[in-house]
């Protein structure tokens, strides 16, 4: 069954207190090539039939309405993953906002 | 008499506390249920604290696409009082009642603690029983209270009057301005992290200077939906 990934992070000029805690605990395990980290999220969306048109502004619209709230939020990405497991961008509709 | 809804969501934690705070304040209070559609006829409605689903996907995100919300948000529209307290105030951004967004507090760590907020708008419908630059203290209890918003939506605020409590001493989660609650352009609805509805009564609100426990500075709160619905 094809996969829709959406993934979302928070908005690059705001702070990222999850990404800040992350960075700390890899600094304290002597990791120092690092400069920074940021924690997103990644929704994968299960569909039945094929992943038309219809089904990608759909999940468009759902990664803008629920998936991200764009105040705080950037959808970065929405692709298609197939059964073999191979990944095709679609877009990042964050830029389309 | 004036009926307040509260509503109860999954995981809502305070809502007892709200219902008795409007009964504190000579109100009804309503129970209200996070899957109908039905308000039930309340003069005003209060979103309480609480991690609503747990706060999953974002905290207030599902809820502020809940059943009631639907309703909570048009009776907004026709300018019934909504105070959304803590994760209310979270559902409000999410639901576009409010401007902005909360985030994981800047120090990443829950905190509780009694807090000085500064009255910046007095001419909402749940501040009008305070003066301008009155300071309350009532507790405070997040992990995710940083309040945010675009440089424009910032201006906007401070400029429209628009913020209607700031934190004091201490901003205790990052938020930007300081900004501890703010209001619609019609002040009939208010969200704020910190918690009204546990400084209602001697004993078992924050500590003052004349006794332990004593406050009750989140009561004005409730008492001023009463006054602005009387006052119609």
């Amino acid at each position: 069954m094809p996969k829709i990934v959406v993934d979302v992070m928070p908005k690059a000029e705001l702070l990222d207190p999850q990404g800040k805690a992350v960075a700390g605990a890899l600094a304290r395990l002597g990791n120092d090539a690092f400069t920074g980290v940021r924690v997103g999220k990644r929704f994968e969306l299960t569909v039945d039939g094929p992943v038309d048109g219809d089904v990608l502004a759909a999940v468009r619209q759902i990664a803008d309405d629920l998936l991200s709230n764009s105040v705080i939020e950037d959808v970065v990405g929405i692709s298609v993953v197939d059964e073999t497991g191979t990944h095709d961008g679609v877009s990042a509709s964050g830029a389309l906002a | 008499m004036t009926r307040v809804g509260v509503v109860t969501f999954p995981g809502s934690l305070d809502d007892r506390d709200a219902q008795r705070a409007v009964r504190f304040a000579g109100a009804e209070a309503v129970a209200l249920w996070h899957g109908d559609h039905d308000l039930q006829g309340v003069d005003a409605v209060v979103l309480p604290g609480g991690f609503s689903y747990g706060d999953y996907l974002r905290c207030g995100a599902i809820a502020s696409h809940s059943p009631i919300m639907r309703e909570v948000v048009s009776a907004a529209e026709r300018g019934v009082p909504v105070l959304g307290i803590c994760n209310g105030f979270q559902m409000l951004t999410e639901a576009h009642l409010l401007p902005g967004g909360l985030i994981r507090n800047d120090h990443g760590s829950f905190i509780c603690r009694d807090q000085v907020l500064r009255v910046e708008n007095a001419s909402t419908a749940w501040t009008s029983a305070y003066e301008v630059g009155q300071e309350i203290t009532i507790p405070l209890k997040n992990g995710e209270g940083g309040y945010i918003a675009s440089a424009e939506t910032l201006e906007r605020l401070e400029g429209e009057g628009l913020v209607a409590f700031r934190y004091v001493d201490v901003n205790p989660n990052g938020s930007l301005n300081a900004i501890a609650g703010v209001t619609n352009e019609r002040g009939n609805v208010v969200g704020l992290m910190p918690h009204p509805e546990h400084a209602i009564e001697a004993g078992f609100g924050p500590d003052t200077k004349v006794a332990m426990r004593s406050g009750v500075d989140g009561l004005a709160m409730f008492t001023s939906a009463l006054q602005s619905l009387l006052a119609v």
